[in-house]
């Protein structure tokens, strides 16, 4: 066996247990050619996490733009209709090409199958067409920014979007056609979670991401083709002043809003309840200790889910809602807290007499809890009518929507990456750095957006391109945090691609995990598994021993491979 | 087709021919009830008759064209929760349109006609 | 390549159709059923949105919805719906066909289904041609129009005549010309050099007359039951049918935005005819493949998944027909 000089020292390149060069995913076929034209669900899922990390790239210089022209009062950079254009790119490309596919895309497709010992998901095809649908939904937003962008803010209002000479076709053209991207997976899941469970995994015997993806998968399918014909009437107005949404020939702006944030609101459920699958994983395994109230977690999933759907008015209490609507989503917007207040006390339960290794995929899951937990408990001011009419349309919003989608989701995906990525890659990254990088992370992540909290309340509007001299030394302050975050985020670009090319060989089960894809070789063949593997508790550690050798978990109930 | 081992046969089975020449009656039937129905005014009734009839039909088509009364009852929740998300969505909006419509109902929302 | 062991399937036994990720066909038939059925609801969803908007505009703007539908042609939308539902009836024959080996009988219904969907888009575009050519379309486009060749009283397409009457009106004379005075005045009435008055956004006189006159706020719209009791009128109790109708064959008393309801009108009809050509291509393609035997007993899944494609489209007819055609 060949060695050499890695960043831990020397390791032999191949370890043992690893799985050898010769047949794995990776390399089962060559070209171009053979990764589009793919039908293998794994290589899908790189597929979609170059794409969606590219997209987060962009959106993520977007706004470091639009931080570094907020430093001081007045114009730094751009002038205040490019601005306006920046915060629209900004959140539609992180929203519609980042974060919706996000994890079930990236990490789900890969990992989804493998978890249930099965050779793919239901509709390979329908996979594959999801993706060409993100690219193509990709293309027309380009082509959109070609044609002189947008500037109407991600949530594409009326009367604004219908009247401003923008080029909000082409953007809302491509968001219609990521929204089928969107659909075709979350229909793909259904399937095949319903139907590819091996024998003796009853829906109870699921690993908690399975549960995850499925509550999201249900929102993808029932939600987003009501953004579908939202999208298609606001170009229909457009294109031929069909004027339902125009006031002057009778019609009503605010049922625009009433049919945007009925996707739009279980959208950010889509956005959260994989991450919270990720944590589940994390959690347990990282603590040694097998998931606390393992029911409840996956029942609250599926509740996250229902009660999404009944609160989409809670963005409209500024807008003109009548006022027995508004207490009733008020009403039902703080019950849906319910289900994810009982999610993180079984987390913190799990942990409680646990054995916590802080490796890099748990010290992301630890930030998700503080993160997470800030986020959500900010959420109820704004789901308190009176608090809410002085917080709408502020920072404090920007600030609470960036703790969880953010400090929520982007977290746990990075955990969850940090977690899969010897799995996905055959890989070790460095550990050492990547605990460095969350912390920056972290770190910066709290400096940027917590001093939003203070800065909204305080009344600094969001989306504005100017503000008054009070506010500067937060937006200075917030600007910095963003700095030092973005550094964050380079280190653990910066280790993570080196890791492909010089990391030291993955064992197949690094982290003495039992979900079954941590049964195969890192990284998998083409087909998944060698041996069908069987069914059991995937929060059952016990069978699990380190070897230093090949510094990996090893079954006891099974010969070496 | 030649036919293969039983395990490999699809599942299927078969509706019989006469129920769906019933069924189409029927259909038939009730389109005529429900042009019919507009002979008669009701008054706030009529879009009620109207649905009702048409809600029949579309239960006859499901079950039967579709297949749902001999199919797993999932696939009939399926369509079941996207027509309950539908009244839901609907529910709120017109409840939400009738309230801040000054116009709808004579005398309502006196704030909004105090705006300066 | 790993070795394959028994657990996994060897490659001879598998017939050609069932796909290499499931066990049995059994699985894959009822996997696909599942997966078409959420797709459906996908469906239900995207309509939904526009009856959202239906139920909306008629809740707030009931007299928009009741002048406008007149202009639509009830037997041809009733000729539709019978269509629709014996092409739904021809396409679960096909399928049961196909289940039962009876490939030429099966080929024939889904031909016989295409042709329903043909009837269906010729009668569609009968109608849109008309409404074309009479100047009823959405929004700003919204110009009805009158005299001795544009017809627009209701009716005329039943009668289906090129040439057409020219409304008659039922109330007193004197009222007539008070009315014809103000109309000539109201947006989209033709004015007297025959050009259409331009869309202003003054208050409408005649709609504050009425209003002053029942001590109401000045409103947007005319509540139907209110033109029953019009000021200016003959004496004595008046048939609300013979208002009504007289209502709709004087443009000058149509209510303002009936746009709304032709918009509606096309978003609605158009999405579900989009749906009927989609549902026609999916048609095609599964009888080509029919014709070439590829379908039989034992694996009829796309004949099936197709029907309950169509049999969708169905369903949203079945209630577009009332919602629109038969508003009373």
């Amino acid at each position: 066996m060949s060695t050499s000089e890695t960043l831990t020292g020397s390791r032999p390149l191949r370890a043992p247990g690893a799985g050898h060069e010769s047949d794995n995913y990776l390399n089962h076929s060559k070209g171009i050619l053979s990764w589009i034209f793919t039908l293998d669900h794994k290589r899908i899922g790189v597929l979609y996490l170059v794409s969606i990390l590219s997209s987060f790239f962009v959106a993520g210089m977007l706004a470091m733009l639009i931080r570094t022209e907020l430093l001081f009062p007045g114009r730094q950079l751009v002038s205040p209709d490019a601005y306006n254009q920046l915060f629209t790119l900004h959140g539609a490309i992180m929203i519609f090409l980042f974060i919706i596919p996000g994890i079930p895309a990236a990490l789900g497709n890969f990992v989804l199958p493998l978890m249930l010992g099965a050779k793919d998901v239901a509709f390979p095809r329908l996979n594959l067409l999801s993706w060409w649908l993100w690219l193509s939904g990709a293309f027309l937003a380009v082509v959109s920014i070609l044609l002189g962008s947008v500037d109407t803010g991600w949530t594409f209002y009326t009367p604004y979007s219908t009247t401003t000479s923008t080029a909000v076709v082409s953007m809302v053209s491509g968001v219609f056609i990521l929204g089928f991207s969107s659909i075709f997976t979350g229909l793909n899941f259904i399937v095949t979670i319903h139907k590819l469970r091996p024998k003796g995994m009853t829906w109870f015997r699921m690993p908690l991401m399975l549960w995850a993806l499925y509550a999201t998968a249900l929102i993808q399918v029932l939600a987003t083709p009501v953004l579908g014909i939202t999208l298609l009437l606001l170009i229909m107005e457009r294109v031929m002043g069909i004027g339902i949404f125009d006031s002057r020939l009778g019609g009503d702006p605010v049922l625009f809003q009433h049919f945007f944030w009925f996707y739009s609101h279980p959208a950010v459920y889509i956005m959260i309840l994989p991450a919270m699958g990720v944590i589940s994983e994390l959690i347990s395994v990282f603590s040694r200790k097998h998931i606390f109230g393992y029911r409840f977690i996956a029942f609250s999933s599926v509740a996250i889910a229902a009660f999404g759907f009944l609160v989409w008015g809670h963005h409209m209490f500024t807008s003109g809602q009548s006022d027995l609507i508004t207490v009733i989503f008020s009403a039902l917007t703080f019950s849906v807290s319910i289900p994810s207040a009982i999610k993180v006390f079984n987390w913190l339960a799990t942990m409680y007499k646990g054995r916590i290794q802080l490796d890099t995929p748990m010290v992301y899951a630890l930030s998700f809890i503080v993160l997470f937990s800030i986020g959500g408990l900010t959420g109820l001011f704004l789901g308190a009518l009176a608090t809410d009419v002085h917080l709408h349309d502020t920072y404090f919003v920007v600030a609470h929507f960036h703790y969880v989608m953010f400090g929520g989701t982007v977290i746990a995906f990075l955990g969850g990456l940090h977690y899969w990525w010897p799995k996905m890659t055959g890989r070790m990254y460095n550990e050492s750095l990547g605990r460095v990088a969350a912390l920056l992370i972290f770190l910066g992540f709290n400096v940027t957006f917590f001093t939003q909290f203070v800065m909204g309340s305080h009344g600094m509007p969001r989306r504005y391109f100017d503000y008054l001299p009070q506010f500067t030394i937060y937006h200075q302050i917030s600007t910095l945090g963003s700095y030092l975050m973005a550094i964050g985020f380079f280190l653990c670009g910066a280790y993570l691609v080196h890791s492909l090319y010089r990391g030291e060989a993955a064992p197949a089960n690094p982290w003495g995990a039992n979900s079954l894809e941590w049964h195969t070789p890192s990284p998998p063949p083409h087909d998944n598994f060698e041996h069908t593997p069987e069914a059991g508790d995937p929060y059952d550690f016990t069978d699990w021993t380190y070897d230093p050798a090949i510094r990996g978990y090893v079954a006891k109930s099974r010969t070496s491979h | 087709m030649a036919s293969h081992a039983s395990h490999d046969h699809a599942s299927g089975h078969v509706v019989p021919l006469w129920l769906l020449f019933a069924v189409l009656g029927v259909l038939l039937a009730l389109t005529w009830m429900t042009v019919a129905a507009t002979w008669f005014d009701l008054g706030k009734l009529n879009i009620y008759v109207a649905m009702v009839i048409a809600g029949v039909k579309a239960t006859l088509v499901a079950l039967y064209f579709m297949h749902l009364r001999w199919d797993r009852p999932f696939n009939g929740l399926v369509l079941l929760v996207s027509l309950i998300l539908l009244v839901l969505f609907l529910g709120f909006a017109m409840r939400d349109g009738k309230a801040y419509d000054p116009s709808r109902i004579p005398g309502y929302a006196p704030g909004i006609q105090r705006a300066p | 390549m790993a070795e394959r062991t028994v657990e996994n399937h060897g490659h001879g036994e598998h017939p050609s159709y069932l796909q290499h990720h499931f066990d049995t066909a059994e699985q894959q038939f009822t996997s696909g059923k599942l997966g078409m059925w959420l797709f459906l609801a996908t469906e239900v969803l995207l309509f939904a949105g526009l009856f959202c908007a239906y139920a909306v505009y008629r809740g707030s703007h009931p007299e928009i919805f009741i002048y406008a539908h007149h202009f639509l042609d009830k037997n041809l939308g009733a000729l539709n719906t019978v269509i629709l539902l014996s092409s739904s009836l021809t396409m679960a024959w096909a399928v049961r066909a196909a289940q039962l080996d009876q490939r030429k009988l099966s080929a024939a219904l889904l031909a016989l289904t295409l042709l329903g969907g043909c009837g269906f888009l010729s009668v569609k575009y009968v109608e849109y041609s008309h409404k074309i050519r009479d100047g009823l379309l959405w929004g700003t486009k919204y110009a009805p129009a009158h005299g001795a060749h544009g017809a627009t009283a209701p009716g005329h397409e039943a009668a289906g005549q090129a040439a057409h009457q020219a409304p008659a009106p039922v109330v007193d004379p004197h009222a007539a010309e008070a009315q014809a005075a103000v109309a000539a005045t109201r947006p989209g009435a033709i004015g007297p050099d025959g050009v259409p008055v331009p869309r202003t956004f003054a208050p409408d006189p005649v709609v504050q007359s009425q209003a002053a006159a029942l001590d109401l706020p000045a409103s947007l719209s005319v509540e139907p039951s209110l033109i029953k009791i019009a000021p200016a009128g003959p004496e004595g109790v008046v048939q609300p049918e013979t208002i009504k109708d007289s209502l709709i064959r004087d443009p000058a008393a149509a209510p303002k935005n009936v746009h709304i309801f032709f918009g509606i009108y096309y978003l609605m009809t158009g999405l579900h005819g989009i749906h009927v050509v989609l549902g026609m291509g999916a048609i095609a393609w599964v009888l080509r493949k029919t014709v070439r035997g590829e379908f039989g007993s034992a694996y009829y899944t796309p004949v099936d998944l197709v029907g309950l494609y169509w049999h969708l489209v169905d369903l949203i007819w079945i209630f577009l027909f009332p919602l629109l055609y038969l508003i009373h």
